[in-house]
């Protein structure tokens, strides 16, 4: 790539920092919408002042080798705060800023943090309240003064104030930074990304400038990205898809970062600034189908007509005319007419006009929805990686998408399967260690260098991953049967309607169900058929939810018999549940993934009646709200049996 | 807290109001200092919203005075009562359903325009440049009271809650240095209670604005008001600190009834 001399020096990212402010100091490094207007920092004004912020930090007593907590929304200045803790020779820290105050002293004191950056009021009240549990917790920076007037804590500063020292400090020794930087190296970690916590107590992932500048290098040049891309940034700091994109891409590209103005606004502000580089969970282009699916119902009938016959088009040949597949004269012309009246107005709704190339990944994509995406012509492909991997291990090259595979191995890295069919994986972007878990880090490396990924899969004819499961969570019915119940409820939550399901079958002989509801579209639905409710649980009880639910699940049936590997595990029966699942009450985890044997062992009474052939089941299960209250949802959930397919007869209702 | 409450800026002297033969204030007095937050509660029908509509000058009692600012007059008038940074909210949402929520926040700050209606219409020099002033200040309530992603929306088409809370966006869009809020919380849920207490306290803390509301929610009047004046049939039955007003036997009988 022209844009990025592979110098020996560009080897950190503070160097890569300094290297745009140098060749493209006038560019927009990163913008934020504020007060209604973007406001737009070059590479510069970046560069400046994350130099006095790191100058300011020095003040404080940050030193090399320290952690520093980064804790907020999306913003410049945190972006910032990172690099201006790696020009130290220090290790950023970003945790999830959603979480409970409870939750974060694991990470506090794991990482040994002296100085904390947090984006407000909010996130100060809740490092103030675990401040006793954390006592090597020395200093905490805020960046937004609103609300702060009252703290009178030495140990609190604002960023203006740690800024202001920084320039002084940099005034009085203007070599400092250079030295500092001149210091680091490209084995050095980079920055410590604690991983969701799934299985056990999070764990501290160190990645080195090397391990996620190797990452960047290859997805940039796999997808030609350049400075002048823009990507939107409104995915959780510390999960390591945003850095991936955020940081080490945009530092390696020079391309610009935009900042949403709030997380409420995301989808205005996508429309705003039109990314060329897009990357959503599966979950966020759903709710954008959803949404267009919705106003679509309550279109004018002509408007309805022309979009469902266009959209019928597009599913024939949209898909292969971007792939530059063969298609016949008459569907190019017709969906050459799509394209001006349905699916460029649609993209632009939608913010997706200007976009290349996007991705996906963290959970399954819906084949309908992938396709949906990919026939409107937008070019959404799926990658595959974890945390410990840099989030680099498959990608999709351009024209060989595949609907169920994760792609070919990246640039640079080797994938293997084991025995068992667990993924393993070898490469530069491997992370150095588990923060002070050497125990845990000799676990998942293997004796040849190999991360293991945990996930079990296999490589189809034309070199193409597969995944189907987390190895552990495979199991098998108490027929012998395997059981993948990822897979069942990946086929679930495929319907609009379907927020989130849970499978259980593991030395059971059958299979059964807990359904969470999308409120949105039910809600919708609901209306529409001017059905009553006063809420998520009201909604979730009415028979008429049930049934429309229980016909989804007949449907999965149906595909699921039509696999001769997965037709015994057909949904038997299942409940809607009555509260939906929350990262907060610990059902889920940050990233939004089900935690199965907490959810197993808090509703074990709903298992039981799944499995001994009640009818209906009263349940009371505490909730905790966002300000840290408990409150309490009851219900009587009615339990529902499903029709089941068997193996031949299913072939001809697929 | 650091909010020094100042000196009386507004003394409502002997209020007496009349509907033809309804009393619906007889003899009140009460006051309200700079920078504090008060609170008038009582029943239904007990003369709450009575009073703000004195203080605000569309009633004209009968008898009695107001002093605001040092100065003694009979009654208010609208127009001099919001030039002097009284602004209020309505017990019924009174905003421009068909509108934006920006558009309705402008309309806040209709007593600051200067230019006239011709130089608009235009949308040049002057103009232009005091609708940027405007549309920053509205833009700074709008990041206030967290409501960006409903910038653009209708009101119409927005839940209770929220055009509760864009109305006193747009009270606050004047500048108030005295918020008259009738019964901001009537109708909301929990959550949304809690946000609107925190919006009322940080517009009082950050902004040292004088607010004067009405509020059912006893829990809510308690904790966040410095002082309160319980009213019930027209007339006044307490007034001072919450503690105070709590332990006051001639309340608790006008809310919980007395034994006969």
């Amino acid at each position: 790539m022209a844009a990025t001399p592979n110098g020996a020096a560009l080897d950190t990212f503070p160097r890569l920092l300094m290297h745009h402010a140098s060749v493209r100091g006038d560019r927009p490094a990163i913008r934020e919408k504020d007060l209604g207007i973007w406001q737009t920092w070059t590479w510069a004004e970046v560069a400046e002042e994350t130099r006095a912020l790191a100058c300011g930090l020095a003040e404080l007593g940050f030193k090399r080798g320290d952690r520093l907590a980064i804790i907020g929304d999306n913003r410049p200045r945190l972006y910032g705060a990172m690099l201006s803790a790696q020009m130290l020779g220090g290790i950023p820290v970003p945790m999830y800023q959603d979480a409970v105050a409870a939750e974060m002293v694991f990470v506090l004191q794991d990482a040994g943090i002296h100085i904390a950056i947090v984006e407000d009021q909010e996130q100060v009240d809740k490092l103030l309240e675990v401040k006793d549990q954390c006592p090597e917790l020395q200093h905490i920076v805020y960046e937004d003064p609103r609300g702060m007037r009252h703290y009178t804590q030495t140990f609190l500063h604002g960023y203006d104030e740690v800024v202001a020292m920084g320039r002084i400090h940099n005034k009085n020794q203007p070599d400092f930074i250079e030295q500092e930087i001149a210091q680091g190296g490209p084995d050095d970690v980079s920055v410590m990304l604690y991983t969701s916590g799934t299985t056990g107590k999070p764990k501290g992932v160190c990645q080195t400038h090397n391990a996620f500048i190797s990452a960047a290098r290859g997805g940039c040049e796999f997808d030609k990205l350049v400075p002048e891309d823009e990507i939107l940034s409104y995915l959780p700091m510390a999960w390591v898809g945003d850095h991936l994109f955020s940081i080490a891409q945009s530092l390696y590209a020079g391309f610009t970062v935009n900042c949403p103005e709030s997380g409420d606004t995301v989808l205005t502000d996508l429309r705003e600034i039109g990314p060329t580089y897009y990357f959503a969970p599966p979950r966020v282009f759903e709710n954008m189908l959803t949404q267009v699916m919705i106003r679509m119902e309550d279109a004018g009938a002509i408007k309805r007509k022309m979009f469902h016959y266009f959209m019928d088009v597009a599913r024939r040949c949209g898909a292969e005319i971007l792939d530059g597949k063969a298609v016949s004269f008459g569907d190019r012309l017709l969906y050459a007419l799509g394209n001006l009246f349905v699916y460029g107005p649609l993209r632009n709704v939608l913010g997706l006009t200007r976009v290349r190339v996007a991705y996906t990944a963290g959970a399954a994509i819906g084949p309908d929805l992938f396709r949906f995406y990919r026939s409107i012509g937008i070019n959404l492909k799926q990658l595959y990686g974890q945390t410990e991997t840099c989030a680099y291990v498959c990608l999709q090259p351009d024209g060989e998408i595949k609907l169920d595979s994760v792609g070919k191995p990246a640039p640079g890295v080797e994938v293997k399967i084991a025995d068992n069919g667990e993924i393993l994986v070898k490469g530069p972007m491997l992370l150095k260690e588990y923060y002070k878990r050497p125990e845990a880090t000799a676990e998942t490396i293997n004796a040849d260098g190999y991360f293991m990924t945990g996930d079990a899969g296999f490589f189809d004819h034309e070199g193409h991953l597969k995944i189907i499961d987390r190895a552990k969570d495979v199991g098998k019915l108490s027929n012998g049967a395997m059981f993948a119940p990822n897979y069942i409820e990946n086929k679930l939550k495929f319907f609009s309607h379907i927020k989130e399901a849970v499978c259980f079958g593991h030395d059971r002989d059958m299979v059964c169900a807990f359904i969470n509801i999308d409120i949105g579209a039910v809600g919708n639905w609901a209306e529409r058929r001017n059905l009553a409710y006063s809420g998520y649980t009201d909604l979730a009880g009415k028979a008429e939810v049930v049934e429309l639910i229980r016909e989804c699940v007949e449907k999965v049936n149906a595909e699921l018999a039509a696999d001769e590997m997965v037709a015994d595990t057909q949904v038997h029966r299942f409940l809607v549940l009555h509260k939906e699942l929350d990262p907060d009450d610990d059902e889920l985890t940050r990233t939004r993934k089900v935690r199965r044997g907490f959810i197993a062992e808090k509703y074990a009474v709903l298992i039981e009646a799944l499995y001994t052939g009640k009818q209906s089941q009263f349940i009371e299960t505490e909730v905790k709200f966002e300000d840290g209250r408990r409150g309490k949802v009851a219900a009587d959930l009615v339990i529902r049996d499903v029709k089941t397919f068997p193996k031949a007869a299913a072939q001809k209702a697929a | 807290m650091a909010r020094q409450i100042g000196e009386v800026i507004l003394d409502l002297r002997n209020i007496s109001l009349r509907f033809g033969g309804v009393k619906a204030l007889t003899d009140i007095s009460f006051n309200v200092r700079e920078h504090e937050i008060r609170a008038i509660i009582g029943p239904n029908g007990a003369g709450k919203s009575s009073m703000l509509n004195v203080i605000n000058g569309v009633y004209h009692p009968q008898e009695g005075e107001i002093l605001f600012h040092g100065q003694v007059r009979r009654d208010m008038d609208t127009h001099d009562a919001a030039a002097a940074g009284i602004a209020r909210t309505f017990q019924n949402i009174a905003l421009f359903k068909g509108m934006s929520v920006l558009d309705n926040l402008m309309t806040g700050r209709n007593l600051k325009m200067r230019t006239n209606f011709l130089q608009h219409a235009l949308w040049w020099g002057p103009a232009k440049r005091e609708e940027l002033e405007h549309r920053r200040k509205v833009e700074e309530v709008i990041d206030f009271l967290e409501i960006e992603h409903i910038r653009k929306t209708p009101v119409g088409r927005l839940p209770y809650g929220l055009q509760k809370r864009v109305e006193l966006g747009r009270a606050l869009a004047a500048e108030p240095k005295m918020l008259l809020l009738d019964e901001p919380m009537a109708g909301m849920n929990v959550e949304e209670k809690q946000d609107m207490c925190r919006f009322i306290l940080d517009v009082n803390d950050q902004f040292g604005t004088t607010i004067v509301l009405i509020e059912h929610d006893m829990g809510v009047v308690m904790d966040i008001s410095d002082r309160v004046v319980v009213l019930d049939y027209g007339k006044k039955i307490g007034d001072g600190e919450p503690e105070e007003v709590k332990n006051n036997p001639e309340v608790i009988a006008a809310y919980l009834g007395t034994q006969h």
